[in-house]
């Protein structure tokens, strides 16, 4: 169980989240949706404690993540950047994450089997492509068999084949009884994956709610979150007229 | 990626036993060993300690086989070659630093260990034994193929001779310590060129500056103290031939060795404090 409660973080002048409060339970694929600059980003970065919050708290099964025993083995996660280095092979980066957290080896050759980079395993990973590099940063989210995913924009980058592979995925994991916390801009992603969603808009909550109902209140998904974030969005093409 | 196959639809996460529970917590060992790891496995490690061992003995050769006086300091002029190498570390410990910074390894990095100051006690530790065998190693080479160089009948110095073994050992640790200074710096300023030079214009340029304007300050500088300071095996005045008592006075060994244990800890410290406070 993830509580975010308050949670507020300023860059300079811009408020990237705002007193935002929500709960993310375990068993279900929670979507996090927002426009362009919402602040999904940020609230996953104070989630990991990569970031500290100008005010509010973020915990993980009761404890901020720097408190955490053993860090990947509980939450795993995939942010939007990427986070390794391009002269090391991807086996050589999961290498050194699973001894930081104790994590037997052969989970290294399991997660690479598993994200379908076993061939490529021993190439600097600067040469990946930028699904193979999503695949990657996969592979370290589950390095640790975690209860708790935080994936931030997963399908980035991914071919038809690895939005299909990362959906069912998501579902399966979900189905084991993990919390599995995934951000999106594409709400059409997201109704065909998560159950509960968390819309924000400007940092801000919007709604917090089950797919099923938010759709219920326009002509379709698509349209209930246009109309939901229409006063937010921050990065609006000028040629859109009125919903 | 149109190669690699991705996973079977469907298959969970882990096939094996969900997350034995473990007892304790990841401390200093673990984080170490991920440091060691990342530390290996990038070849550019291998290639600049390399170059700096091979640079620092090759000078010390190059000196010894051209020493025609004797009565100079045959320890000291055996270890020159450490004063150009320890750039090398010092650049080193700024890219293990700021490397990670660069490609986004740091948020990888944050979140198996997010004890920022066990993550960077564990990084120097690392990097400080790496670089301290290195430096130590390049030392005692450089003494012996220097010794091994001398011509004209010169004889080469030995370790039993008074104040030789301690100015070896204390050379050897300079590339361990300006490294870890290098580590430092990288920490406070997370950017390698600015990083790289903050140290290159900070140890050499400056240093120099600094020198030449005012002895007495220079002697503080981590250039005069690696050359002659740590690298002396002359506790008296220098007589020049001809021009009297000539003396120059520089840090004592051990004050020398302990300025630059100043020069590494100072940075290491406020970038520890930086690091633990500073958005990722
Ligand atoms: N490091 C940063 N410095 C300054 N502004 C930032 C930083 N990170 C994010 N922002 C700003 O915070 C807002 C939210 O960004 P982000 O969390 O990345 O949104 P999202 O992931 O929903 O697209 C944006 O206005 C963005 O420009
Ligand atoms: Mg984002």
């Amino acid at each position: 169980m993830i509580k975010a409660r308050g949670l507020t973080k300023r860059y300079g002048t811009v408020k990237a989240v705002d007193a935002l409060s929500f709960d993310v339970r375990p068993g279900a694929v929670t979507g996090f949706l927002g426009p362009n600059g919402s602040g999904k980003t940020t609230t996953m970065r104070l989630m990991l404690g990569l970031d500290r919050p100008d005010g509010g708290t973020v915990t993980i099964g009761g404890r901020r993540y720097r408190d955490l025993a053993w860090p990947l083995r509980e939450v795993g996660a995939l942010l939007d950047a990427r986070a390794f280095h391009p002269g090391r092979s991807a086996r050589a980066h999961l290498a050194a994450l699973a001894a930081a957290n104790s994590i037997p080896s052969r989970r290294v050759d399991e997660v690479l089997r598993q994200v379908g980079l076993d061939t490529a395993r021993d190439r600097r990973a600067g040469k990946f492509s930028l699904g193979m590099g999503q695949r990657l940063g996969l592979a370290a989210a589950l390095l640790g068999d975690p209860g708790i995913l935080l994936l931030d924009e997963p399908v980035n980058g991914l071919d038809p084949e690895g939005v299909r592979w990362i959906r069912d995925l998501m579902k399966s994991l979900a189905a084991e009884g993990r919390t599995v916390f995934v951000s999106s801009h594409l709400i059409s992603e997201m109704a065909q994956t998560a159950e509960h969603v968390i819309v924000i808009g400007g940092g801000r909550l919007l709604a917090d709610t089950t797919v099923g109902e938010l759709a219920a209140r326009s002509a379709s998904l698509e349209d209930a979150f246009l109309e939901l974030t229409s006063g937010s969005a921050e990065f609006r093409a000028a040629h859109r007229g009125p919903a | 990626m149109t190669s690699a196959a991705p996973g079977i639809p469907g298959t969970p996460a882990a096939p094996s036993a969900p997350a034995e529970r473990l007892r304790g917590h990841y401390g200093f060992a673990q984080v170490a060993r991920m440091e060691w790891i990342k530390l290996r496995t990038l070849r550019s490690t291998w290639w600049t300690l390399a170059i700096t061992a091979v640079g620092s003995v090759g000078m010390g050769v190059a000196i010894g086989f051209n020493t025609r006086n004797a009565a100079g300091d045959l320890t000291n002029n055996a270890l020159a070659g450490m004063v150009p190498g320890l750039l090398f570390t010092g650049v080193l410990g700024v890219l293990a630093m700021t490397g990670e910074y660069t490609s986004g390894t740091i948020r990888a990095t944050l979140t198996a260990a997010p004890r920022r100051v066990l993550l960077l006690a564990a990084k120097s530790a690392v990097f400080g034994a790496v670089t301290l065998a290195l430096g130590e190693a390049s030392a005692f080479v450089s003494f012996f193929a220097a010794g091994a160089a001398l011509r004209h009948g010169i004889a080469a110095p030995t370790l039993g001779q008074p104040g030789v073994l301690q100015a070896v050992a204390l050379s050897g640790t300079s590339f361990c310590l300006i490294g870890l200074l290098g580590l430092g710096l990288g920490a406070i300023i997370r950017h390698s060129p600015a990083a790289i030079g903050v140290l290159v214009g900070g140890v050499y340029v400056l240093a120099q500056m600094v020198g030449a304007f005012s002895h007495s300050a220079g002697i503080y500088m981590p250039i005069l103290i690696v050359g002659n300071s740590i690298s002396t095996t002359r506790t008296e005045c220098v007589t020049g031939p001809g021009n009297g008592a000539q003396c120059i006075h520089f840090l004592s060994p051990w004050t020398g060795f302990g300025m630059l244990c100043l020069y590494a800890a100072v940075p290491l410290v406020i970038g520890g404090w930086l690091l633990a406070r500073r958005d990722a």
